[in-house]
């Protein structure tokens, strides 16, 4: 391991942590700009921790260990998840550690232990928000899976770090099988971030809610880990994105210097990107809970067509 | 005495297990005796056999030739790599459920102890010898006695009528596909006369004749296996048999099976037809959808995790079609990284599975409940059993690091590296399979989660759940012992495929072990590190300083404390435990996406109902698209042929004579 490649390791791992709060205030003030609301701060989600963090945590007298397990797993796979996502540079230790199918099962750690976690304390809302979050889980998950096959179709790789930089290295070239791949990818994150098509990250109403059902026993530092989690998984899916369908400026093993500008390049993506989820979200309506498996099945095709139009067009 | 061969050892292991057999005939009620001293020394048993079996992996074969049998046929014996491989299964599967017996039979459950540990022992004896035959007359007497031991001790309590009717179901599909194997064999001598492995192996078959070999064998070993729609059996016989004998069953039973196609299609078989493969990887992908969709809707936990055999079995099927495919085009290198995660899996499910089977066992007794919809809150009664089945529920559903996902993955990589298959079509369409898989794979994970939540998390769903006990000191060794490999094989991948790789040597030319340690034992590689790797250490690492990050942060940055109260549940003022989702309830949305794959019968209550009563249930299509039309049709027929029988002697006589003067006219022509 070069001193260099730790570093960016590093360096990939702080911002991640720093900036994930940050782009969820950012995705929220233009939510609320956009739908004519005073916004909150852009700090609001820091203030959010750092009260929950001083709060004292209440655990159900009912609760096994795995409910207070889980938001440290949870969290810890989020952080080895921005880790391994090329974000800044290529140049990853980490990275061969886990390629794009271990990526997928890394989401699927954190899934499975947070619905657990949910089931534990045995009310009704819990339960129902584990099954919810299951279902979407096993449609989006392979959709994730095949939309990856894409890109390691095209670049003969499934590790991350390799199909950046094929994708970044490639004469400027339209790949049609990455265009779909590209629009099934963006209905999965919007599931699995549990954005507004499939769940409403602003609502308690009993009936329509996903995420918040499976973490609404959570309070305290639980909470506070839960939802730094959450802010990460956000921010792992936009680089994921930005990685595989806006390569350009990640910094490469060979040219550390281009770090210098690496960052500025991610901010700035991240930046249009969580405007573009705040206008999706304010244009679309919720759906109903047996809508979702239609639009995320309508994803997992759109995936495995992106790949036999792959093989077809021989690309 | 010490210039004995491996082989020679294994023979001298079935002779004390059957010496065990006999010594529980012998204190054939003296419980004590035969649980906590034979069953153990079985358990050793086992594991001296793994031992064993490590030590062939690799040697050049050993044969044997047991006198016994009819004159002029003896018993030929040989074992080889791949016959090394599945020994190291039966034994290292065997020594975990044999501890666990040890603490599971109890007095007084239908058949008696000493009978038990006869036929369970026999039964472990019976696989050892399938997997070592080398001709067709040993293999059948040894695949006839593994069908008929397991059938006992499947009906160990015969005196329930479901016992007894899934015993002969089990019996009847077993038979049928031993006739098949028969046929197989009887095609692969080419009239030569000689059923001996060697004999076939020397012969070359025509493609047509290859071909017929292949489906029978196809059939016989996929009715052992559960492959769709010989699958019947499989969701009867498990929660019917003890807990111990189900593990051993799915565990290691079905792997013969895989043993059988294996040994047939790549050791005896010398002419290779793409289309097998084909074939193959269709019905494997099939039966694995079909087997998760029903384990995700189960409502008996034992049937939850037969189905969860289909589906695993289907996956391995469809790894050896994939095997066959680039076997058939002479790919070695990438047949031996197919072949390689279809035995990483077979080994991989082959621990989880039993520990699971275990767990079951545990709870069974525990809360002598089978049913999820009487379960829950177990976590808190009995922390062991839940923490162990936690393990294997993990490895079941294919999370990293444990050990079902690197076989997950080694099979999608397998599926990823199509590209360059001479038949564009197929190349086509063989990356498609592999988004299957990954939809087969996160079902599985639908199914588990089910399974672990509905049973130990929540609240108690019965008031007497809450005297469960926890597992007794044999039964935790048991299933530490299984467990231990979910996660060993998770977290040291290369360990298992060093062993694997001079089994996919012998059978398909080319190893994957030397790539796959190229960078390293930390890293995974099946071609080059660019490629692909995983490193679960590093993986496991990765999260574990993830939850330190977490730990320390909350160190320096929490000031409030911890307080226990009643569940919150957005403001409810009361609840019960009659409020959690139940095993219907969590497998609802897969019976509504599903629908088409089950038979579905729904009683729902009309509001002005005084007693509203729901109901559900799910069957099988197949029931009543293949096996009711062919009973019936055979039941006519019967009826047709029971009008000879008459029970008047001038009747019979008359037959005589008829058939008399039939045979003098056919004589006479």
């Amino acid at each position: 391991m070069s001193i260099s490649g730790f570093l960016s390791q590093l360096l990939a791992i702080i911002v991640a942590l720093v900036l994930a709060p940050l782009l969820m205030g950012w995705v929220n003030q233009w939510r609320a700009w956009l739908q004519n609301r005073t916004a909150p701060g852009l700090l609001q989600p820091y203030r959010m921790l750092n009260k929950l963090f001083h709060k004292e945590s209440i655990v159900a007298e009912t609760a096994s260990p795995i409910f207070r397990l889980a938001p440290y797993i949870v969290f810890g796979c989020m952080v080895l998840a921005c880790a391994i996502i090329p974000t800044l540079s290529t140049d990853l230790p980490m990275s061969p550690a886990a390629d794009a199918i271990a990526l997928v099962g890394l989401f699927a750690v954190a899934r499975v232990f947070i619905s657990l976690a949910a089931m534990d304390i045995g009310t009704a809302f819990g339960s129902l928000g584990a099954r919810r979050e299951m279902l979407i889980g096993f449609l989006a998950e392979p959709a994730l899976l095949a939309i990856l096959f894409n890109a390691s179709l095209i670049s003969n790789s499934t590790a991350l770090t390799s199909i950046v930089e094929y994708l970044a290295h490639k004469e400027f070239a339209i790949y049609p099988s990455l265009a779909f791949a590209g629009i099934a990818f963006t209905m999965v994150s919007f599931a699995e971030n549990a954005r507004v098509p499939v769940d409403n990250p602003a609502t308690h109403l009993e009936l329509t809610m996903i995420h918040e059902a499976l973490i609404l026993e959570y309070s305290g530092r639980h909470l506070a880990l839960i939802e730094w989690a959450v802010a990460l998984k956000l921010f792992a899916y936009s680089c994921i994105g930005l990685a595989l369908f806006f390569p350009w400026g990640i910094a490469e093993a060979e040219a550390p210097v281009v770090l210098i500008f690496a960052l500025p390049a991610l901010v700035l993506k991240l930046a249009v990107g969580g405007f573009l989820l705040a206008l999706i979200e304010t244009l679309s309506a919720k759906m109903r809970i047996f809508r979702v498996p239609e639009f995320l099945a309508t994803a997992f095709l759109l995936a495995v067509i992106g790949m036999l139009v792959h093989f077809l067009l021989g690309a | 005495m010490l210039n004995w061969l491996t082989i020679d050892w294994i023979l001298l292991v079935i002779v004390v297990w059957l010496l065990i057999g006999v010594a529980g005939i012998v204190a054939l009620r003296r419980f004590r005796f035969v649980a906590r001293v034979l069953f153990p020394i079985g358990g050793f048993v086992c594991l001296s056999l793994a031992g064993l079996a490590l030590q062939a992996l690799g040697n050049t074969p050993e044969t044997a030739i047991l006198p016994i049998g009819l004159p002029q046929l003896p018993f030929h014996l040989r074992l080889d790599n791949l016959s090394a491989f599945f020994l190291l299964l039966i034994g290292g599967v065997g020594a975990g459920v044999s501890l666990f017996a040890a603490g599971y039979f109890r007095k007084g459950a239908g058949t008696p102890p000493g009978l038990l540990c006869l036929e369970y022992h026999i039964f472990l004896a019976s696989m050892v010898l399938v997997v070592l035959a080398d001709d067709a007359y040993a293999f059948m007497v040894a695949w006839e006695t593994m069908a008929l031991s397991s059938f006992f001790l499947v009906t160990a309590n015969h005196k329930v009528p479901e016992v007894q009717k899934a015993g002969f179901l089990y019996l009847l599909i077993a038979h049928i596909g031993a006739i098949a194997i028969l046929l197989c064999f009887g095609v692969l001598q080419a009239n030569t006369g000689d059923y001996t492995f060697d004999n076939m192996r020397a012969m070359t078959l025509t493609p047509f004749w290859a071909s017929t070999a292949f489906l029978l064998a196809l059939f016989g070993f996929g009715a052992k296996a559960g492959m769709l729609p010989l699958h019947i059996w499989l969701p009867e016989a498990h929660p019917a048999a003890p807990s111990p004998v189900s593990a051993l069953m799915s565990a290691v039973m079905l792997k013969t099976a895989i043993y059988g196609l294996l040994r047939i299609s790549f050791d005896l078989l010398h002419t290779h037809v793409w289309w097998w493969g084909g074939l193959l990887l269709a019905l494997g992908l099939l039966t694995a959808l079909f087997g998760v969709v029903f384990a995700a809707v189960q409502t008996d936990m034992k049937r939850l995790l037969a189905y969860s055999s289909i589906e695993n079995i289907g996956l391995l099927l469809a790894g050896m079609g994939l095997t066959l495919i680039f076997h058939a085009y002479q790919m070695p290198a990438l047949a031996a990284l197919s072949l390689t995660a279809v035995l990483y899996h077979t080994a991989s499910h082959a621990f989880f599975k039993s520990l699971l089977f275990l767990g079951t066992g545990s709870v069974l007794h525990a809360t002598s409940e089978r049913n999820l919809g009487r379960l829950g809150g177990l976590m808190h009664f009995m922390p062991w059993v839940a923490w162990l089945v936690l393990i294997g529920v993990f490895a079941s559903s294919g999370l990293p690091p444990f050990s079902g996902f690197v076989s997950e993955w080694l099979l999608l990589q397998s599926f990823l590296f199509t590209p360059g298959l001479p038949d564009s079509f197929l190349n086509m369409l063989i990356p498609i399979v592999a988004a299957m898989i990954a939809l087969i794979a996160a079902l599985a994970g639908y199914a588990m989660v089910k399974f672990f939540g509905v049973i130990f998390l929540g609240q108690p769903r019965e008031e007497k759940l809450k005297e469960a006990h926890d597992a007794g000191i044999w039964e935790k060794i048991g299933m530490i012992w299984l467990a231990a490999w979910c996660i060993a094989l998770g977290l040291f991948p290369n360990f298992l495929i060093g062993l694997i790789d001079s089994v996919t040597v012998s059978l398909v030319g080319a190893g994957l072990a030397q790539q796959a340690q190229s960078s390293g034992w930390l890293f995974l590689v099946p071609s080059s590190i660019e490629r692909a790797s995983f490193a679960p250490l590093l993986f496991l690492l990765g999260i574990a300083l993830g939850c330190l990050l977490a730990y320390v942060l909350l160190r320096r940055l929490y000031h409030g404390g911890l307080r226990r109260a009643a569940p919150w549940d957005c403001g409810h003022p009361w609840q019960t435990a009659r409020m959690q989702d139940t095993a219907e309830g969590f497998g609802q949305p897969i019976r509504q996406m599903f629908e088409p794959f089950m038979r579905l019968t729904r009683k729902i209550p009309t509001p002005f109902d005084k007693e509203p009563v729901y109901k559900v249930t799910i069957e099988d299509h197949f029931w009543f698209w293949l096996y009711l039309p062919i009973a019936k049709v055979i039941e006519f027929v019967a009826g047709q042929v029971g009008r000879l029988q008459q029970g008047r002697i001038s009747i019979y006589l008359l037959y005589s004579f008829i058939t008399l003067l039939f045979m003098l006219f056919l004589v006479q022509k």
